[in-house]
C-alpha cells in the first residue's frame, strides 16, 4: 500500500500523504476560526502567523535537515538564544557594528554545530547526548555572558525591527519574514537538487546502504548538525530583531517547538522521508493554534502545550500506522 | 568488584568536588545539630539533591531497558499541581498525595504502552507527554502558583523526623525498595536481560512488554513524588517551571553513574553517586566564588568528557592509533562491522 | 575449448582473524562471460573472500590481478571504480528513494551543480532497459518487490564499467517466479561479457545457471571444477567433507519410539519453510541434516513458537497445542539452543549464572526469584557437569569461549528440564573437546527419556547421534530416513543431491 487512490482514478504518492493530512489540517483550522471569529479570516492573520514565527521557521528548517538524517538537535533553542545574547552585548558594550556581528553569530553557531556533528560523527556517541552537551554549553556561555536582558538600541536593527514591507491590500510582511523565505526556499533547494540533500535522505534511509553505495555519510552527517547550528543562529539574529533584546532565557523549549513542528509537518523521526513544505506547515499549524487561542480569548496559553502533544501523538500514530503498512 | 570497579570514576569525582569545598569553606563538613535538626553543606546537599536522586532512580530503570524518558519533569510538575490543587481544596493531605501518585503511575503506564504495545521510540513517545505535560500541569493550576499551607504536607519536602530531612528519608525509603525490588526479587537481571539483547530475552520466555511498562510506570512514580517533595518544599505548585529540565539532568545523572545509554547492566548506587555529583557541582560552584551562571558550563564538560570516555570509538582513536593503518578512513572502518 | 584468459585471478589468498585462520591458500579466478559459482558451507570462507575481493578486507597473503594487472583494494568504493560491482544478499538500498536516485545516487548527472532529474530518470530508464525491465523509476524502491529491488541493485552495479559482478546470495528470498527472470538478466550480462561470481545454497540453481564452481572448505580451496562435469552427490561431498575422527557412533540405529511427544502436521511459513509432517517421539533423537539456507532453521524456530507458523497444526503428547511465542512452547517444556548464541541466546554483559538460570527466572516471573542457594547449586551442577571453564560462575559470559559460551546456553535450557530440546548447531566453532562432551550429553538426554531434534551442517555428527534423519533441500524436508548400518553419510548426500528423487 504506497499509494493513496481518490475517486476518478487519481493517484497520490504516498510519500506526499503526512504533508497533505497537515495542510488539511492547517486549512480545516483556519475555516473553522473564520467561521467562529470575526475578522480572523484574513490574509494578515496568516502573515501574521509568519511574522510572529519567522525564527521558529528558520530553526525548524535546520532541524529538518537533522531529522531527516535520523539525527535529533537539542541544541537549537539554547544557540538561539546565546545569539541573541553575543549580538546584544557586542552592540551593547564594544558598540560592534551589525554588519561584523551579525557573520561573527552566524559563524559561531555553524561552529558548535560542526563540532557536535564531528563528535556524533567521529566517536559514535548518540546525537541526544552529544546536542544536550551542546545545549546546556550554549545556555551557560549566555549566562556567562550575562543573566539580565539586555536592550538591543544599534539603529540598523531597530530599523529592521519596524520596516514593514507592504504587500497589496493592506497586507504586509515584516523583513524577517522575508529572510525566512530566503532559507526556506535554499534549504528546499539543497535538498531536492544537490547532491548533499540526496545523501541526506540516503542515510537517513538506511546507514550502513549509503555506506556501501559509497556516499560521503560522515561529511553528511557533520554537514546537517553545521546546517541546524547556523540555521539556530540565524533564527537567533531573527529573534532579536523581533525582541530587540538579547537574554539568556529567549527561547527556552524552543527546540520541542521545532522537533514538533518537523513531526507534524510528516517528516519521519526515524529520517529519510519529508519535506521542507511540511515542516513550513507545521510551523503554521503551531502558529495558528497560538492564534485561535488569542482569539478565543478565555482559553489559556497552556492549551497550545496541550494541543501540540495531542497533534504530535495524532502524528506519530499515524507514522507508525504509516510505516507498518509499506515495511510488511 | 566488577561492581566497585565501574563506580570508582564517580567516587573519585564527587571526593574531588568535595575536597574543593573543603578547602574552600571552612566547616564544610561539619554537621551539628539545631533546634533538633541537622544542619550542614553535607545535609544541604542531600536535602536539595533528594528530587533528582529520586528521577534518576526511575530513569536507571527505563534506561536499562534500553528505553528513556524524557517526560518525567513534566510528571514533577503534574504531581505537585494535583496535591497542592487538592491541599488547597481542603482534601485531606493523604488523599491528595495518593491521587497525584495515581496520575503519575497512570501517565507512566502511558508511556509504556506507546513503546512496549505500539512500539514507538522512547524518545519520541516519551516527549509526547513532555510537551503536553506541561500544559497539563498548568491545566490543574489554572496558570496560577497554587499556594498551600498545610504543615501535613510541608513535611515531605521541608520537614524533619528524628533530625533527618524528610526528604532523605524519603530517599532512602524509595532506594531500599528499588533495591530491594531489582536485586532480591529478580526484576532487576529480567530488566538487564531486556536491554542487552531483547530478542535473546524473548527467545528466553521473558515477558518483555509487561515489564517495560512496568519500568516506565516506576520511573513516572519516583517523579511524581519528587514532584510532591519538590512542591511542598516550596509550599507552592508551579506548573510552569517546576522540574524543569530536570529530566536532562537525571539522564546525566544515570550515564554519570556509569550505566550505558544503550541498555543492559545498571547500577542503582552509581546512579546515586551521579545525582549527588551533579548537586555537589551546583553548591561547589555557589561556594567557591565561581558565578553561579557557569553551572551549565560546567555540567556541558561533564557531559562530554564521560560520554567521549565511554564512546569506544573515541578509545580506539586515543588508545589505539598507532595499531591501525594510517590509510583506513572511520567510513570504511564501519563497513567492516557492518557488512 | 580454448579458455580465454581470466580477467580476475585471485591466488593464495591467506586471512586470519584472531584465533581463525579464516582463509587459507584460496585460488579464484573468474574468466570473462561465464557464470562462476562459489560454493561452501558455513564458515567455508566464502563472505571473507568476497570481502578481500572487494576490498572490504585486506588479503594478509597472496595476490589480485584484474586483467593481468595486480591491484589491492583499500574500499568497496575503489574495487567499484575498478570495475568490481557487489549485490548483497540483503538489499543495500535506500528504500526511501526512487528508483532512478538509487541507481545512480552519487553519480548524479548534473548540471551547473544542479541535479538534472530529466537526464537522471532517462538514464536510469536506459540502465534498466538493458535488463529487460520496465518501472516508473521516479516511484519509492519500497513499492517494488524485493526481486525487483534486487534488479535495481543489480542495474546500479552495471552503471559504472562493470567488468566483474558478484552477487551474493541473491536468490535467497525470491519464488521461482522471480529467480527466473533473475537467470534471465545473468545470462545476457553473460553475453556481453562480463564475469558473474554468482553464491546461493540452492543447487538447482547452481546447476541450472553456472558454467564453472570453485568449492571451498574449512577456509581452504578444494577445487575448481567445471559444473557439467561434477555430479551433484560429488558436490555435497566435497562441500562436507568426510570428518575422518572415528568416534563409535553413540546410537547409530533406529530403535523403536511409540510415544509420540510432539506432531508437526503440515507445519509451514511462506518464505521460510514449505508445510512439512514430522513426528518426534519421546526419548528420540531426530537429526536434521541439509545445506545451510534448506530451511534447518526454520523448522526448530517453528516448533519454538520463535516464528509464527503460516499453517498446519501441532500436538504435543496427543493433544493439539499452540505454539505462538516461546513462553507457550517452554510452557510444554520444549527448549530451543539457537544457533547465533551471540544474538538471539545470551546475554553477553551478564554473567554465567545469570545466563544460566534466566529462562528459569523469566517462568517464574519477577516476583519469585529463584533462591540464591538454589541458583549456586544448580549452577555449579552444570559447570561441573558441561566442565564450563572457567568454572566461575560470576564471570561475564562475553569473555567466554564459544564451546563454553554454548554450554552455558545448553545449561540455561537443561535446568528447565524440557521433553523436547531443540539443538541448532550446537557444535559449530567450537573445539573438538566440547563438541565430543556435548554429543555424549545428547545421548545421555534421550536415554534419560528426553527427545532431541539435533541440527548440524556435520553429516557425520548427525549420523552419530540420532535415531532418524529429518532431510532438507531448499525449504523442503525431502525424506525422512530410519538411522541403521545402511544409512552413510554418501546416503544422506545423495538423498541431499536429488532432492529425495531417487
Amino acid at each position: 500500500m504506497t499509494t493513496l487512490s481518490l475517486g476518478g482514478g487519481r493517484v497520490i504518492p504516498a510519500k506526499y500523504v503526512p504533508v497533505l493530512v497537515t495542510a488539511c489540517l492547517f486549512a480545516a483550522m483556519f475555516v473553522v476560526g473564520g467561521i467562529r471569529y470575526d475578522g480572523f479570516a484574513s490574509g494578515q492573520v496568516v502573515l501574521n502567523v509568519f511574522i510572529d514565527n519567522a525564527f521558529l521557521l528558520v530553526v525548524a528548517v535546520g532541524m529538518t535537515f537533522v531529522i531527516l538524517t535520523g539525527g535529533i538537535d537539542l541544541s537549537v533553542g539554547s544557540v538561539v538564544a546565546l545569539s541573541t545574547m553575543i549580538s546584544a552585548t557586542l552592540m551593547a558594550g564594544p558598540g560592534w557594528p551589525p554588519y561584523l556581528v551579525v557573520p561573527l553569530v552566524l559563524l559561531i553557531g555553524s561552529g558548535l554545530g560542526l563540532v557536535m556533528g564531528y563528535l556524533v560523527h567521529a566517536f559514535d556517541i548518540q546525537p541526544f547526548i552529544v546536542t544536550l552537551a551542546g545545549m546546556f554549553l550554549a545556555r551557560g556561555l549566555c549566562y556567562t555572558i550575562g543573566t539580565d536582558s539586555v536592550p538591543i538600541e544599534d539603529p540598523t536593527f531597530t530599523a529592521f525591527a519596524q520596516t514593514r514591507i507592504d504587500l497589496f491590500a493592506d497586507l504586509w510582511i515584516s523583513p524577517s519574514v522575508l529572510i525566512a523565505a530566503v532559507v526556506v526556499l535554499v534549504a528546499a533547494y539543497v535538498l531536492h537538487y544537490t547532491r548533499l540533500g540526496r545523501a541526506v535522505y540516503a542515510t537517513g534511509g538506511s546507514e550502513q546502504s549509503a555506506l556501501l553505495m559509497g556516499l560521503p555519510v560522515g561529511r553528511t552527517k557533520i554537514a546537517v548538525y553545521t546546517i541546524s547550528g547556523f540555521c539556530s543562529a540565524l533564527g537567533g539574529v531573527l529573534l532579536s530583531f523581533y525582541m530587540l533584546s538579547g537574554y539568556g532565557l529567549h527561547a527556552v523549549g524552543m527546540e520541542l517547538d521545532a522537533i514538533a513542528a518537523v513531526v507534524i509537518g510528516g517528516t519521519l523521526l526515524t529520517g529519510g522521508t519529508g519535506f521542507l513544505l511540511g515542516t513550513v506547515l507545521g510551523v503554521l499549524v503551531l502558529g495558528l493554534i497560538q492564534t485561535i487561542l488569542s482569539f478565543e480569548g478565555t482559553l489559556s496559553s497552556w492549551w497550545t502545550k496541550i494541543f501540540i502533544g495531542l497533534l504530535l501523538f495524532a502524528f506519530i500514530l499515524l507514522q507508525r500506522l504509516f510505516s507498518a503498512r509499506t515495511r510488511p | 568488584m566488577a561492581a566497585m570497579r565501574r563506580l570508582i570514576w564517580p567516587l573519585l569525582i564527587l571526593a574531588a568536588l568535595l575536597l574543593v569545598n573543603v578547602a574552600f569553606i571552612p566547616g564544610f563538613l561539619s554537621i551539628e545539630v539545631r533546634e533538633g535538626h541537622l544542619y550542614g553543606s553535607l545535609i544541604d546537599i542531600l536535602r536539595f539533591g533528594a528530587p533528582l536522586i529520586l528521577v534518576s532512580l526511575g530513569m536507571t530503570l527505563v534506561i536499562a531497558t534500553g528505553g528513556i524518558d524524557l517526560s518525567v519533569g513534566s510528571v514533577v510538575a503534574i504531581s505537585g499541581a494535583l496535591a497542592c490543587l487538592q491541599i488547597s481544596q481542603d482534601q485531606g493531605v493523604f488523599i491528595a498525595i495518593v491521587l497525584a501518585l495515581g496520575l503519575s503511575v497512570l501517565l507512566g503506564a502511558w508511556n509504556g504502552f506507546l513503546v512496549a504495545g505500539i512500539g514507538i521510540q522512547p524518545i519520541i513517545a516519551t516527549l509526547i507527554l513532555m510537551v503536553a505535560g506541561r500544559g497539563l500541569a498548568q491545566l490543574i493550576t489554572d496558570g496560577q502558583i497554587i499556594t498551600v499551607n498545610d504543615p501535613a504536607y510541608k513535611l515531605i519536602g521541608g520537614g524533619y523526623w528524628l533530625t533527618v530531612p524528610f526528604g532523605v528519608l524519603i530517599v532512602l525509603a524509595v532506594l531500599a525498595i528499588t533495591a530491594f525490588l531489582t536485586r532480591r526479587l529478580a526484576l532487576g537481571l529480567l530488566i538487564e536481560s531486556v536491554g542487552g539483547n531483547a530478542e535473546a530475552s524473548r527467545l528466553a520466555g521473558i515477558r518483555s512488554r509487561g515489564i517495560i511498562v512496568m519500568v516506565y510506570a516506576f520511573a513516572a512514580l519516583c517523579a511524581g513524588v519528587a514532584g510532591l517533595m519538590i512542591s511542598s518544599n516550596v509550599s507552592s505548585a508551579d506548573g510552569n517551571n517546576a522540574g524543569l529540565w530536570i529530566e536532562l539532568d537525571a539522564i546525566l545523572a544515570v550515564v554519570i553513574g556509569g550505566t550505558s545509554l544503550a541498555g543492559g547492566r545498571f547500577s542503582l548506587g552509581g546512579t546515586v553517586l551521579g545525582a549527588l555529583i551533579i548537586q555537589t557541582l551546583t553548591t561547589t560552584i555557589y561556594s567557591i566564588g565561581v558565578p553561579p551562571e557557569t553551572t551549565l558550563l560546567f555540567k556541558a564538560l561533564v557531559v562530554a568528557v564521560v560520554c567521549l570516555v565511554q564512546s569506544p570509538a573515541f578509545r580506539d582513536k586515543v588508545f589505539h592509533r598507532r595499531r591501525r593503518p594510517p590509510s583506513a578512513r572511520p567510513a570504511e572502518e564501519k563497513v567492516r562491522v557492518t557488512a | 575449448m580454448a579458455v580465454p584468459a581470466p580477467i580476475l585471478r585471485m591466488s593464495g589468498i591467506g586471512k586470519q582473524f584472531p584465533g581463525v585462520h579464516a582463509l587459507d591458500g584460496v585460488d579464484l579466478r573468474l574468466l570473462p562471460g561465464e557464470v562462476h559459482a562459489l560454493m561452501g558451507e558455513n564458515g567455508a570462507g566464502k563472505s571473507t573472500l568476497i570481502k578481500v575481493l572487494t576490498g572490504v578486507h585486506q588479503a594478509d597473503e597472496g595476490a589480485i590481478e584484474l586483467a593481468g594487472q595486480a591491484v589491492a583494494f583499500g574500499s568497496p568504493l575503489e574495487a567499484r571504480q575498478a570495475g568490481i560491482s557487489t549485490v548483497y544478499q540483503e538489499v543495500n538500498l535506500c528504500t526511501n528513494l526512487s528508483v532512478a536516485e538509487n541507481i545512480l545516487i552519487g553519480r548524479e548527472p548534473r548540471r551547473w551543480g544542479r541535479i538534472d532529474w530529466k537526464r537522471m530518470r532517462a538514464r536510469a530508464r536506459e540502465l534498466l532497459a538493458r535488463l529487460e525491465l520496465d518501472l516508473d523509476v521516479s516511484a519509492p524502491l519500497s513499492s517494488y518487490s524485493l526481486a525487483i529491488q534486487q534488479m535495481v541493485a543489480i542495474a546500479r552495479a552495471l552503471d559504472v564499467e562493470a567488468r566483474v559482478l558478484i552477487l551474493d546470495e541473491p536468490t535467497s528470498s525470491l519464488d521461482a517466479d522471480e529467480v527466473g527472470q533473475l537467470f534471465r538478466v545473468m545470462r545476457r550480462l553473460k553475453e556481453e561479457g562480463i564475469a558473474i561470481l554468482f553464491v546461493s545454497h540452492f543447487l538447482d540453481q547452481i546447476y541450472e545457471i553456472s558454467d564453472r564452481m570453485t568449492i571451498l572448505r574449512n577456509g581452504r580451496l578444494v577445487g575448481e571444477y567445471p559444473t557439467r562435469e561434477l555430479s551433484q552427490v560429488d558436490l555435497v561431498a566435497k562441500m562436507i567433507g568426510q570428518e575422518l575422527a572415528a568416534l563409535d557412533r553413540l546410537h547409530g540405529e533406529a530403535a523403536a519410539f511409540d510415544r509420540p511427544l510432539v506432531e508437526a502436521r503440515e507445519l509451514g511459513r511462506p518464505g521460510a519453510i514449505e508445510p512439512f509432517t514430522l513426528t518426534i517421539h519421546e526419548g528420540e533423537v531426530v537429526g536434521l541434516a541439509g545445506l545451510l539456507g534448506s530451511g534447518r532453521t526454520e523448522i526448530a524456530r517453528l516448533l519454538f513458537g520463535a516464528d509464527h507458523a503460516g499453517g498446519g497444526q501441532v500436538a504435543i503428547g496427543g493433544a493439539p497445542a499452540s505454539l505462538r511465542t516461546p513462553r507457550a512452547a517452554m510452557s510444554h517444556k520444549i527448549a530451543f539452543c539457537s544457533e547465533n548464541r551471540k544474538a538471539d541466546g545470551l546475554i553477553p554483559d551478564l554473567t554465567v549464572r545469570e545466563n544460566i538460570i534466566l529462562a528459569l527466572q523469566a517462568t517464574r516471573g519477577w516476583t519469585r526469584p529463584v533462591p540464591r542457594e538454589q541458583q549456586d547449586e544448580l549452577v555449579g551442577k552444570y559447570v561441573k557437569a558441561l566442565r564450563i571453564s572457567p568454572p566461575n560462575p560470576e564471570h561475564l559470559v562475553r569473555d567466554l569461549s564459544g564451546g563454553n559460551q554454548q554450554k552455558v546456553l545448553l545449561a540455561r535450557w537443561l535446568i528447565l528440564e524440557p521433553r523436547l530440546l531443540i539443538l541448532d548447531e550446537p557444535t559449530r566453532g567450537i573445539d573438538v573437546g566440547a563438541k565430543t562432551e556435548i554429543q555424549r550429553l545428547v545421548a545421555e538426554l534421550s536415554d534419560g527419556g528426553v527427545a532431541v531434534l539435533f541440527i548440524s551442517a556435520e553429516l557425520e555428527e548427525v549420523l552419530r547421534l540420532s535415531h532418524k534423519v529429518g532431510v532438507l533441500r531448499d525449504r523442503r524436508l525431502v525424506a525422512e530416513l530410519p538411522n541403521g548400518p545402511e544409512l552413510t553419510t554418501d546416503v544422506l548426500m545423495e538423498t541431499i543431491a536429488s532432492g529425495g528423487r531417487a
